[in-house]
């Protein structure tokens, strides 16, 4: 799949306890932990992003707390793929589950400044940055297809199905 | 089979296609031994679990739900969570489920009741998971929709991680324990110097750490980035699960040969007590490093930090001391039953008489929400596992962090101070 949108740009091990401070755990709708991302540190942010931004970070993105309300209110912000010079192995497994798509590049990470126009396809791995073209680590076959699935909810549906022809 | 470390053969016990061996890298299925849930992914995991098609969870054997986060209830909402828990275990035959006041936090509480043990695969949607590698066993935190998917189909994905591995010797000091070695291997390694990665721990320094000072260690590997830290099998860990594993377990250690992607030496006995500073648990010093910073609250407790290991370190400080008028001190034993035995050694008393808050079992203040959160510009020293901004509460908060003695020496001077000095 292929992604466009503008570069929102991030720094080094980003932890989910600022993106969704631990007292809006009990939300359960998505556009409502949507609006508290960043709250403490920066709150401007959730007025800066445009549907179909891409997040671009620094390492260790996402560290810390396992929290799932921290894709999917970047979901629900609009966010449509994420690159990181790395990323904190929940928080990747997390979104890959989830069907947010996330691509680890070094260079991009280095490379990319704010508000700059990117491109991602996600199964070559190719990224398209103001025009010059990186090449990001590609997904494992299986993620990808996780990831083209939107997520494992369909992946289980599949499961399901084909067990109970069996 | 040779040339593998302990998540490696771990992995390869529960894998479910037919290759011979599992490769880092690799990206494989199987399936695990229990699904370890909570109050604040739970919930979230029941609404995955609805729209993949609900009705009935395929083993609910196979599944612990445990009220900690949320538990006694802050709020209206918290109580709606701990609500969905008791909704969810009903109606789906959970016997694994833990309400407040009849477990603990969860980490702490599933060795406890038996339900971990060597050789086992544990999924938890907790990011401490990792602590149930101090019993030999395979625990990592991972997403929630993937918890719901094991409920459904009892399988899963896994990358293959590859594995560093730390060789313990020597005898500690006095004042040093588990917490000290983890946090003195993130000085050295960072917060993301084990990504993906699964830390193992070996050497005959093993045996001057007992199963709850290796859960301290196990505890905060995620700190440093990794999927899992898992300690070698001895004879404590065996020990231990004739004694109360409830489930059939089988021990692991790494072939001489594994193919680890590197190895630490770690000499415990020139080891100090050590704090990491804000906003990093690798901001690490050694204690005496940073004396005199005014502590407005010490916290003791978490998933790995509440044992009666880190109790009796308390009491043997808290002794015949008071808190300071300036400090405030919260103890929250992990578990009921550690919390009864505290009672029953007397540990409670010498908490009381200090002067310190004694609560029943929580994550609360660990996760910056209730019993103890931070205000802007306080300071907080804890044992708990992170010290992110925002943690404690506020995020304009600062956290320390270090070992129950320190904290406890911390409480009485009012300020941070090595117990020696005291």
């Amino acid at each position: 799949m292929i992604f466009k949108g503008n570069v929102q740009k991030l720094g080094d091990s980003v932890d989910t306890d600022i993106m969704v401070p631990g007292r809006y755990l009990s939300l359960m709708n998505p556009a409502d932990i949507a609006k508290h991302i960043f709250e403490e540190v920066d709150p401007s942010f959730v007025e800066r992003v445009k549907p179909g931004d891409v997040i671009v970070a620094g390492r260790n993105f996402g560290c810390g707390s396992g929290r799932e309300q921290a894709p999917i209110g970047l979901k629900a912000l609009g966010i449509s793929c994420i690159v990181a010079a790395s990323f904190s192995r929940t928080f990747y497994r997390m979104s890959i589950d989830l069907g947010l798509p996330i691509i680890i590049s070094a260079e991009v990470a280095e490379t990319a400044s704010q508000g700059q126009s990117i491109e991602i396809d996600t199964a070559s791995g190719l990224v398209l940055l103001d025009g010059s073209q990186y090449q990001a680590e590609p997904l494992p076959l299986f993620v990808q297809q996780i990831i083209d699935m939107g997520g494992v909810t369909d992946w289980v549906k599949g499961e399901l199905a084909r067990r109970a022809l069996r | 089979m040779t040339r593998q470390t302990i998540a490696e053969k771990i992995l390869e016990s529960h894998r479910l296609d037919d290759r011979d061996r599992v490769e880092p890298g690799e990206v494989m299925r199987a399936w695990v031994d229990m699904v370890l849930l909570n109050d604040a992914n739970g919930p979230v995991a029941f609404r995955h679990f609805a729209n993949m098609g609900g009705g009935k969870v395929v083993r609910p054997d196979k599944v612990m739900m445990v009220c900690d986060h949320f538990a006694p209830a802050p709020s209206a909402a918290g109580a709606r969570m701990l609500g969905d828990m008791r909704r969810f275990a009903n109606s789906k035959g959970i016997q694994h489920f833990f309400d407040v006041g009849k477990g603990g936090i969860e980490h702490t509480l599933m060795p406890e009741v038996g339900l971990c043990g060597p050789g086992h695969l544990i999924a938890g949607g907790d990011s401490h998971t990792g602590t149930a590698g101090a019993f030999n066993a395979f625990g990592t935190g991972m997403s929630w929709a993937g918890m719901a998917a094991i409920m459904h189909i009892d399988e899963t994905w896994f990358r293959v991680p590859e594995s560093m591995r730390f060789n313990l010797h020597g005898q500690k000091a006095l004042h040093v324990t588990g917490k000290d070695v983890i946090l003195q291997i993130l000085q050295d390694i960072g917060v993301d110097g084990a990504l993906y990665k699964s830390m193992e721990f070996g050497g005959t320094g093993l045996a001057n750490l007992n199963i709850d000072e290796r859960m301290g260690i196990c505890n905060m590997v995620v700190e440093a980035g990794a999927k899992t830290g898992i300690v070698e099998f001895d004879d404590i860990t065996r020990a231990w699960a004739r004694d109360t594993c409830k489930l059939p377990w089988k021990e692991v250690v790494a072939d001489a040969d594994a193919q680890y992607s590197s190895r630490h030496d770690i000499d415990l006995s020139r080891m100090r007590p050590m704090v990491a500073k804000p906003y990093s648990p690798e901001n690490v010093v050694a204690v005496d490093e940073i004396h005199g910073v005014r502590v407005d609250q010490v916290y003791m407790g978490n998933c790995a930090n509440g044992t009666i290991t880190d109790l009796r370190q308390i009491a043997s400080v808290l002794k015949g001391r008071k808190i300071a008028a300036t400090t405030r001190a919260i103890i929250v034993p992990a578990t009921q039953k550690i919390y009864q035995q505290a009672i029953a050694e007397g540990l409670v008393d010498i908490f009381v008489e200090a002067g310190a808050a004694v609560s029943t079992p929580t994550c609360g203040a660990c996760f910056g929400v209730h019993n103890g959160a931070l205000d802007d510009g306080e300071v907080g020293f804890a044992t708990i596992n992170r010290n992110f901004k925002g943690r404690g509460g506020h995020a304009g908060a600062q956290m320390y962090l270090g070992n129950s003695y320190v904290a406890a020496a911390t409480a009485v001077a009012g300020e941070i101070i090595d117990p020696a000095r005291l």
